[in-house]
């Protein structure tokens, strides 16, 4: 029978009238929501209230997006330099000596030690170094982070595990994900996006940015800050550095660090007051000060190294001891290039260097005209359908466009309500859906002509129309939801966003073609009681 | 009010008769796809080569598209593909992956705005490194195989074997001839026309469902029909539902390319193609192939034993 259960049709109307209600906010402009929003009541609890928005993609609204990758080549690095730290170290306590110093193999240092008493002395110590990455409180035994090789001729290695890399690279996009931000904020740069992607990749998102330019040389540097002494002449402990003001040209530093970024509590730019030259001010926390004051003193009349990335960026000469906890860091910058460095330092040094492997971004201009092409052809691909639908199946044809445009907007109430991203492709994506949510209509109006054809009454057609064809829909729908879900996972940005436009299209599809059409088709029967098929 | 009909009631046309065109025309065409895409290869897009793309407007509507090659080619960055596209002065620039990784990709950008930021906007600015680059060739190879394999399984969890056969046959025939679409017309072939390719699979596989589901349906209803006259009737009977939903599909999609600007035209004209290719191959490719691979083979050497039993 045409009729329905009072309960299924209630049922049906209630999961459209919200879809259709949680569509409402993505309609507004955002002046319009935001009046909207505070004409409500407050009598109203917020839940009831249909506040969200679809999110518009970068592409749509215009911005930058540019992804970030930890560069494991220098973090291995940096964990191959602390390691010698730390065999130095142990060979310095336990007064052994290697034959031929502390050499850097792949991925790890190798010394030789030919006394097997040495080494018997040597080996607990090192062990301790190759602590295990996991979390031991936890009960995470964890894998260890280095293995120690030891053959019989003496020669001792450590060496990074690839547990250990991951785990550190792990760690460094986490930390990173951090700096990133705070060194964003500083720029007081609106609403950016940061999140990890994959395991060593972090994603920068900031809508309205036209020119990354800043952002990219803020998140390219490293900030790793130390304050040295140039190196003497005859010093052996020495590391040959770029200094800026002389041009790029190598100088010798020590390499011994008296100070450094971390040691900081505040940065800022500011100017000379005497030169009017762009500086930044800087202040010390007590043990960055003591240090720092203590050097000074005794290094009187010597240069000071102040070195950025391994790069000497300024390089003055020590008056006075400097006591007090706050210095200057002055040299030939210009304004913008004090700025970002106060930010670099006051934000902290990223684990690792970050490497751009991908920038998209897209201007204002073109996000507008591309929302406005989809908007047109949209309404284009609308009235195309619902012209042509109405000129083959007459009133039925009616009943399929009022579920065509209930279908588009319960899409956008799903994804109103799931703040999905809606880009380009998925416009394009809600356009074909407009042209495919009808096939499930055709696929039942053809199948109750013919029921109707073989001899059935109007009732009994329509009905075995829907039952015959529901198994069709079902395939034809689940064979475009297999390339949507793959697609889905598949993807990233704009291609997600047409694989979600997609999928919920295909979900609608069954609550608007088949239940609500079924329902308009049994009100429209029980009106009209024709006695033929009007197509 | 008089309603259209785009296929006539009771039609007995003989669809079977088109495979001796349209079989030898399939196989020529994917033989030409072959030899082109070893010969002069697909014409990818920066998401698989990487390389820095640029879209950029004159801000007074007249650009001198042979200044800014000029200009562009004098950066040192090697050739550079320069392009006047849409209306109003839009130009793009297209610059290889330069040597140096990852990092030596930022000075193109860098020199273009410092060279170009007075008289243009810049409407659109990408770039891809080497490294993501590789992964999306991964992804989009994974992707289209990935697809082919979900319809198998689905196939062979719906259908008759015979019946999966010849759709998964024709799904793969329209993949070959989309990619014969990129081949010839030298359209650019990113990570979206990845997405188009797997639409058109989802596509190809629902015309064919809707006709292969008519075609079980008669088979039980009509046991001894001959397989051929059994597959003309089943197109016959979903034929004029093939058309409608061909027209509505198609009609969306010529809206996208008419107005949905440019930067998702190329999309919408390789699934406009598509739905015409899938279309095609439903009716001329996987439905006749089923005359080779035998239907209901056998059930049919069932039928065939008993009449020969009777005989004797």
């Amino acid at each position: 029978m045409l009729r329905f259960s009072k309960s299924k049709t209630i049922a049906t109307m209630a999961i459209i009238i919200i879809g259709l209600l949680l569509a409402v906010p993505s309609a507004m402009s955002p002046e319009q929501r935001k009046a909207y929003l505070a004409s409500v009541p407050s009598w109203v609890p917020s839940w009831l209230v249909p506040s969200r928005a679809i999110v518009l993609g970068l592409d749509l609204q215009g911005g930058s997006h540019v992804l970030l990758q930890v560069d494991e080549a220098d973090l291995v690095r940096g964990q191959i330099t602390l390691m010698r730290d730390d065999v130095r170290r142990v060979l310095r306590d336990t007064r052994v000596a290697s034959q031929n110093g502390i050499q850097t193999i792949q991925r790890g240092v190798q010394i030789r030690v030919p006394n097997a008493a040495d080494r018997e002395r040597l080996m607990p110590r090192l062990r301790e170094l190759a602590q295990p990455t996991g979390n031991a409180v936890l009960g995470q035994t964890g894998n260890a982070s280095m293995v120690i090789n030891e053959t019989p001729d003496g020669a001792i290695s450590l060496t990074l595990t690839d547990a250990g890399i991951n785990e550190r690279v792990r760690r460094a996009v986490d930390q990173s994900i951090e700096v990133v931000r705070r060194r964003i904020d500083a720029t007081g740069t609106t609403e950016p996006s940061i999140q990890r992607q994959g395991a060593d990749r972090v994603l920068v998102q900031v809508p309205g940015l036209q020119d990354p330019q800043q952002l990219k040389a803020l998140l390219g540097e490293t900030g790793n800050l130390e304050f040295r002494l140039l190196a003497q002449a005859g010093a052996t402990d020495v590391d040959m550095l770029p200094m800026q003001e002389a041009g790029d040209q190598r100088v010798p530093v020590e390499r011994r660090v008296i100070a450094e970024g971390g040691d900081l509590t505040d940065a800022q730019a500011a100017f000379d007051p005497q030169t009017h030259q762009p500086i930044v001010n800087f202040r010390f926390n007590i043990r960055g000060a003591q240090r720092f004051g203590q050097a000074t003193t005794e290094n009187l009349g010597r240069q000071l190294a102040i070195v950025l990335d391994n790069r000497v960026i300024s390089a003055p000469t020590i008056q006075s001891p400097i006591t007090g906890g706050s210095g200057q860091i002055s040299g030939s910058f210009t304004v913008e290039q004090v700025n970002n460095l106060a930010v670099l330092l006051r934000s902290g040094a990223l684990p690792a260097k970050l490497t751009i492997v991908e920038e998209r971004t897209v201007g204002p201009g073109l996000g507008r005209d591309s929302i406005e092409a989809g908007k047109m052809a949209t309404y284009v691909a609308g009235i195309f359908v619902i012209i042509f639908m109405f000129a083959t199946y007459g009133v039925f044809g009616l009943i399929a466009n009022i579920a065509l445009l209930v279908h588009v907007g319960l899409i956008f109430g799903l994804m109103s309500v799931l703040e999905a991203t809606l880009t380009l492709p998925g416009i394009a994506g809600i356009v074909l859906t407009i042209g495919t949510a009808v096939d499930s209509n055709v696929l039942i109006y053809e199948r109750i002509r013919e029921e109707v054809k073989a001899g059935r009454s109007i009732v009994s057609g329509v009905q075995a129309g829907f039952d015959r064809a529901f198994a069709t829909i079902v395939d034809s729908n689940s064979t475009m939801a297999i390339a949507a879900v793959i697609l889905f996972f598949l993807g990233s940005g704009p291609v997600r966003g047409f694989a979600v436009v997609f999928i919920l299209g295909i979900l609608t599809t069954v609550i608007t073609a088949v239940t609500l059409t079924r329902m308009m088709i049994a009100l429209w029967y029980q009106w009209t009681r024709p006695k033929v098929l009007p197509f | 009010m008089r309603l259209i009909r785009l296929w006539p009631e009771n039609s007995h046309f003989d669809f079977m008769r088109f495979r001796r065109f349209s079989f030898p025309l399939s196989a020529l065409i994917s033989i030409a796809t072959a030899i082109m895409l070893m010969t002069v290869g697909l014409n990818f897009g920066i998401d698989f080569t990487g390389g820095t793309l640029m879209e950029i407007q004159a801000k007074s509507g007249q650009a001198n598209v042979a200044q800014i090659r000029q200009t562009a080619e004098g950066f040192g960055f090697g050739e550079v593909e320069v392009q006047e596209f849409g209306a109003a002065g839009e130009v793009s620039l297209r610059f290889a992956t330069q040597p140096g990784g990852e990092a030596g990709q930022a000075a193109v950008v860098q020199k273009a705005r410092d060279t170009f930021s007075n008289e243009y906007d810049f409407r659109r600015v990408e770039t891809v490194g080497p490294r993501v680059s590789g992964e999306l060739v991964q992804s989009g190879t994974i992707g289209i195989v990935l697809s082919v394999l979900a319809v198998l399984f689905y196939l062979w969890f719906r259908f008759e074997r015979e019946l999966a056969v010849a759709s998964i046959i024709g799904t793969l025939h329209d993949i070959v001839l989309t990619i014969g679409f990129f081949v010839i017309t030298r359209h650019e072939f990113n990570m979206t026309s990845i997405a188009a390719i797997l639409t058109i699979v989802g596509y190809s596989l629902n015309e064919t469902v809707v006709v292969f589901d008519r075609t079980r349906e008669l088979m039980r209803r009509y046991k001894t029909m001959p397989t051929e006259e059994l597959l003309n009737l089943s197109i016959n009977h979903t034929m004029s539902r093939t058309i409608m939903t061909a027209a509505t599909t198609a009609l969306s999609l010529l809206a996208l390319v008419l107005f949905g600007g440019q930067a998702i035209q190329g999309f919408a004209q390789v699934m406009l193609y598509g739905v015409v290719i899938c279309t095609y191959s439903a009716i001329c490719i996987s439905s006749p192939m089923l005359i080779y691979i035998g239907l209901r083979s056998s059930e049919s050497v069932k039928v065939s034993e008993g009449k020969a039993a009777a005989a004797e």
